[in-house]
C-alpha cells in the first residue's frame, strides 16, 4: 500500500512528466494561454492517463510480454509479442480518447467546444502513450501500482499546465524582448519552473 | 484524378526546393511551428543520441509522407487519424528494431523515445497538412525538409549541452586539459533537463531577432 502512495507522489513531482520527462510538450505549449482551458485538458490528460495506463498494463502483462501467454496454453512460453506494443497501445489510446470525447460532448458541451481541436489531439499527445511507455520498461509489479502512475503522472502534467497558464495570463502586462514574446519567453519560464521542480528531486521514497 | 499530365515539372523545382529550405528556417518545426518539442529536448543531452534520433525521424516522416501520399485518395476522411496512426506506428516499430539490432547502446539511451516518435507531432502534422493533399514526390521532399530542420536544431542543441555539460563531442574529449588546470569546470547544470528548455528559448530568441517577421506581435 505504501509502495503504491510513494509511486503515486514520485510521478507527480519527481518524475513529472512535464519538467523531467518533456512530454506532452505540444498541446502544454499550445493550450497554455488561459487558465480556464489548461484546467479543463489537464483534467482530460489525467482521465485518459488513470485509464489507459493499467489497461496498457493488463494487456503487457497478459498478451504482450515474453512468456506472458501461458494462461492460453503452456506452450506459448516462449511466444514474445512485445514489438507489438507500441501499434496495440496506440489503439487503445485512440479509442479512449475517442470515449473521452463523447463523453465531454454529450455532458459538457462548453468545455467541449473551448478545448476544439486539442481533444482527438491528446491521442498524440505524447504524455499519453509515454506513461504506457513508461510503465513498460519500469516494470510495475501490479495493477494497482500501474493505476497510481498514471493518475500521478496525469495530476503532474496538470500541475504544469495550470502554472504555466497562470503564469503566462500574468506575463503579459511585462514587458519581454519582441523576439523573446510568445514561443521563446514560454520556454524559458517552463526551465525555470524545472528548475524549481528538481528541488524535490532530494526527496527519497 | 485525371491520367493526363500537362507538364512534368523537373523534379527539382524552385517550388520543390523551398519545400526543402523552408522548414529549415521560415517555417522551422520546432522554433516556428511548435511540433515535436517533446523529443527534441529529451535526447539532447549528447551529440550522439540527438544525431541517431534525428534520422530516425528523418526515415519515418519521409517513408509515411510518402505512403500516407499514395493512399490518400482511398482514406475516408473519418478515419483517417487512425489510419495515420497505423501508418506511422509500422515504420515507428521498423525503425525500433533496427536501432536494436545495430546500435543498441544507443537505442537504450533513446529508452522510450524512439516509441514516442509515433507521438511525435511534426509527423502527424505534416501528414494532416501535407501528405493528405499532396502528391509522393513533394510530400517526400516536405517529410525530408521538415526532419532536416527539426535535426539542426536538435544537433544545435545536443552541440551546446554536450560542449559545455561534459566538455566533450561524440564523447571525445575536446576542452583542453590546461583550462580545467586554470580552474574551468564542466557546467553540470547543462545536461539536467530544464537547461535543454533554456537553450531552445535563447534559439528562438536569436532566430527571431535575425527574423524579424517571426515576431508574435501582442
Amino acid at each position: 500500500m505504501q509502495e503504491v502512495f510513494n509511486i503515486f507522489i514520485k510521478s507527480i513531482f519527481i518524475d513529472n512528466m512535464v519538467f523531467a520527462y518533456f512530454l506532452g510538450m505540444c498541446s502544454y505549449l499550445a493550450v497554455s494561454k488561459t487558465v480556464n482551458t489548461s484546467v479543463g485538458l489537464g483534467a482530460a490528460v489525467v482521465f485518459v492517463l488513470g485509464i489507459t495506463v493499467p489497461v496498457d498494463y493488463l494487456l503487457n502483462e497478459y498478451i504482450l510480454k515474453e512468456g506472458a501467454l501461458v494462461w492460453l496454453d503452456p506452450s506459448f512460453a516462449d511466444a514474445d509479442l512485445s514489438f507489438l506494443s507500441f501499434i496495440l497501445f496506440i489503439a487503445i489510446i485512440a479509442s479512449m480518447v475517442q470515449l473521452v470525447e463523447m463523453i465531454v460532448e454529450k455532458f459538457s458541451p462548453a468545455l467541449y467546444s473551448s478545448l476544439g481541436i486539442f481533444l482527438p489531439l491528446i491521442a498524440v499527445n505524447c504524455a499519453i502513450l509515454g506513461g504506457s511507455l513508461f510503465m513498460q520498461e519500469r516494470e510495475y509489479q501490479s495493477l494497482a501500482e500501474a493505476t497510481s502512475f498514471g493518475l500521478g503522472s496525469g495530476v503532474g502534467w496538470f500541475l504544469a499546465i495550470v502554472g504555466i497558464a497562470a503564469i503566462r495570463e500574468k506575463i503579459r502586462y511585462s514587458n519581454v524582448p519582441p523576439a523573446l514574446r510568445g514561443l521563446g519567453i514560454t520556454f524559458i519560464i517552463t526551465g525555470l519552473m524545472g528548475i524549481a521542480f528538481m528541488s524535490f528531486l532530494g526527496i527519497k521514497l | 484524378m485525371s491520367k493526363e499530365t500537362k507538364e512534368r515539372e523537373p523534379l527539382f523545382s524552385p517550388k520543390n526546393i523551398k519545400l526543402i529550405t523552408g522548414p529549415i528556417n521560415l517555417s522551422n518545426p520546432i522554433t516556428v511551428q511548435v511540433l515535436g518539442i517533446c523529443s527534441a529536448l529529451a535526447v539532447t543531452a549528447k551529440l550522439m543520441p540527438a544525431i541517431v534520433m534525428a534520422i530516425s525521424v528523418m526515415v519515418v516522416v519521409a517513408a509515411s509522407n510518402v505512403l500516407i501520399s499514395f493512399l490518400r485518395n482511398g482514406i475516408p476522411p473519418r478515419i483517417r487519424i487512425i489510419v495515420q496512426l497505423v501508418v506511422i506506428a509500422t515504420m515507428v516499430i521498423l525503425v525500433d528494431q533496427v536501432l536494436k539490432a545495430f546500435v543498441y547502446d544507443v537505442s537504450k539511451q533513446l529508452s522510450v523515445f524512439v516509441g514516442l516518435i509515433i507521438t511525435n507531432c511534426i509527423i502527424m502534422g505534416r501528414l494532416e497538412a501535407f501528405a493528405m493533399s499532396n502528391k509522393p514526390w513533394p510530400a517526400f521532399l516536405d517529410g525530408i525538409g521538415n526532419s532536416l530542420g527539426y535535426g539542426l536544431i536538435l544537433v544545435v542543441i545536443a552541440f551546446v549541452r554536450e560542449l559545455f555539460g561534459s566538455g566533450s563531442l561524440f564523447g571525445f574529449p575536446v576542452i583542453p586539459q590546461g583550462l580545467y588546470d586554470f580552474g574551468y569546470v564542466n557546467n553540470g547544470l547543462m545536461i539536467l533537463p530544464p537547461m535543454a528548455l533554456i537553450t531552445v528559448g535563447v534559439i528562438i530568441w536569436i532566430q527571431r531577432y535575425y527574423t524579424r517577421e517571426l515576431i508574435e506581435d501582442k
